[in-house]
């Protein structure tokens, strides 16, 4: 697998980020690199081999559904970099017809 | 300022009337602030840190402490604590103050342990050098030209260079380890789900545990006493009960199997000082009658490879939360929705933390899901099953934990692969769940240290600290 141009473009826009020029050529040669590294997984036979999934041996972590450490809409609109007394503020998704 | 070499000093003085809280509070923050240079705390904690010494203090005087009374600790900067400002040493936080703390940081301040400050860190916890930090370098204590190791290299600096007891790291692939032995302190990484991860600032879930940087394995022990055990927070954290880690210390154990795995003695990229000093550390442990065995681990090249795939992928599921929108950076840039999450995203984050989450992004995307992501997660079956092959035969397995001292900045940033590979004898670990510490056995004639690594079986901790102690005090 080489990654290019295209694919890079695509990541970047799934992974919500920009690289131009310069920055693009070296991501794209680092995501290469890498993945020439982690293609070396491909000598290993892994016929029949189950994925592992879950490191946790906890079966079935149940609890009761009761409402507690719960966030005053003050705290949770605290660290946000844009929000007036009530909302998150984003800039303006529709525009007028 | 005294220096103290373990947690009993300090109670022992604290006991005796030699000392105070606030006296101790007050000689760290003159230690962190005469080290200005090294760069090791983001932020002193003084006001809550004075508070809460205060508060100990009296009940020290009335017989009334915690079973961490008077330890002053420090926290990797990816640790929440309410009301204090955590950051993961990244720009992308900027501004952020937790709304909790973490299960641990509770746990902890609820025995009358003092939260001293928050540590630099690599990004996230990406990286083993520190290099990685949006607030720059930590430099190594014992020698400011060379790299403290990372992620947590400021909670193992901070620990190494007298300006607390001990502190908190979290360990995704050795980095509370490897920045322990590269500034010649004990670093523990706990069996997975032993611990709660509830507050730490996640990188790779299924990798990630929280653990303590020590001077001492008692004290280590000690801290894994109050921080471990079940959390209605983290349904992986172990409904098991905690068994007094600090109780076995001090007995010389029975006989014991020990392995070591030829391949990592043998890698050409062990620095030949380190592989004498673990075959003398074998040496002693068969003079005294232990049975140490070489064994068979024919996948050691596929570990980090194993490690980049799944925890990349991880990686950018987890960051996806940092848009610009709810909490922290948003760049100034934006014009509409979409680009104030690309701009904030490509402003806010550091190089590896891109590098990593676009890789991540790719090995989970459509059409290379099964080939890479699916496919390193079969893998990891087989590195824990031979693993555990070996763990059904022996109780540990030692192993170097670097493969070399402490390097200077810059020797390995231009190469992501050969800073990736510093993680080659930690990652083991992580990939499989198992406990694993480092221990400071090792004194090079670089003058630099490094440490001896001990893995155990999986929910083992106990034994593996009752071991290390044994391996402290006889090899």
């Amino acid at each position: 697998m080489k990654i290019d141009n295209v694919t890079v473009d695509k990541i970047a826009h799934l992974a919500r980020l920009e690289f131009e020029n310069e920055a693009k050529e070296q991501i794209k040669k680092d995501m290469n690199n890498m993945l020439g590294f982690i293609e070396k997984l491909n000598e290993l036979d892994t016929t029949d081999v189950e994925p592992l999934i879950y490191m946790s041996d906890e079966v079935n972590v149940l609890r009761e559904d009761d409402v507690k450490h719960d966030i005053s809409q003050d705290d949770a609109l605290k660290n946000a970099p844009k929000h007036d007394s009530d909302y998150f503020k984003v800039p303006k998704v529709i525009e007028k017809a | 300022m005294k220096i103290y070499h373990s947690f009993a000093e300090v109670r022992s003085d604290l006991e005796g009337g030699a000392t105070t809280c606030t006296d101790l509070i007050n000689d760290y923050i003159q230690e962190i602030n005469s080290k200005k240079e090294l760069n090791v705390f983001l932020e002193v904690f003084e006001t809550s840190a004075m508070e809460q010494a205060k508060r100990v203090d009296e009940k020290i005087k009335t017989k009334t402490g915690g079973r961490l009374a008077g330890m002053v600790i420090a926290l990797k900067d990816n640790l929440c604590y309410k009301g204090h400002t955590v950051s993961a040493s990244s720009k992308i936080l900027e501004g952020f103050e937790s709304l909790y703390s973490a299960t641990v940081v509770d746990r902890l301040v609820a025995e009358d342990a003092i939260i001293i400050g928050r540590c630099n860190c690599d990004e996230f916890a990406m990286g083993s050098s520190n290099e990685n930090s949006a607030f720059g370098n930590v430099l190594n204590p014992l020698d400011t030209k060379r790299v403290p190791g990372g992620s947590s290299g400021g909670s193992a600096a901070a620990v190494a260079g007298n300006m607390c007891i001990a502190a908190l790291g979290t360990d995704t692939g050795g980095s509370i380890r490897q920045p322990a032995s590269f500034c010649g302190v004990v670093g523990y990484k706990p069996s997975y789900g032993r611990v709660s991860r509830y507050g730490a600032i996640a990188y790779a879930s299924s990798f990630d545990q929280i653990g303590p940087i020590t001077k001492t394995v008692e004290d280590a022990a000690l801290i894994m006493e109050v921080i471990s055990g079940k959390d209605e927070y983290d349904s992986t954290a172990s409904s098991r009960p905690v068994p007094p880690f600090t109780k076995e210390l001090g007995n010389t154990p029975a006989k014991l199997r020990i392995a070591y795995i030829k391949d990592c003695l043998e890698n050409e990229g062990l620095n030949p000082e380190i592989k004498t000093r673990i075959n003398e550390v074998i040496g002693k442990l068969k003079a005294a009658g232990h049975t140490v065995e070489p064994v068979d681990f024919p996948y050691l090249d596929y570990l980090v490879p194993t490690y980049y795939v799944l925890t990349t992928a991880e990686a950018s599921s987890n960051l996806a939360r940092f848009d610009g929108i709810n909490f922290g950076f948003r760049s100034e840039n934006a014009t509409d929705l979409e680009s104030t999450y690309k701009k904030s995203r490509s402003e806010g984050f550091g190089e590896e933390v891109k590098r990593r989450i676009m890789l991540g992004t790719f090995v989970l995307s459509s059409g290379y899901y099964d080939a890479y992501y699916s496919k390193g997660q079969k893998v990891r079956r087989l590195l824990k099953n031979k693993t555990t092959e070996i763990l059904e035969n022996y109780d540990f397995i030692l192993l170097p934990t670097t493969p070399g001292t402490a390097f200077e900045f810059g020797q390995k940033s231009a190469d992501p692969i050969a800073m990736y590979l510093e993680d080659i004898f930690t990652v083991q670990a992580n990939i499989t769940g198992l406990p694993a510490i480092s221990l400071p056995m090792g004194k090079h004639s670089n003058g630099l240290p490094f440490g001896v690594q001990v893995i155990g079986k999986n929910f083992a901790d106990s034994d593996v600290f009752a071991f290390s102690d044994y391996l402290m005090r006889t090899c």
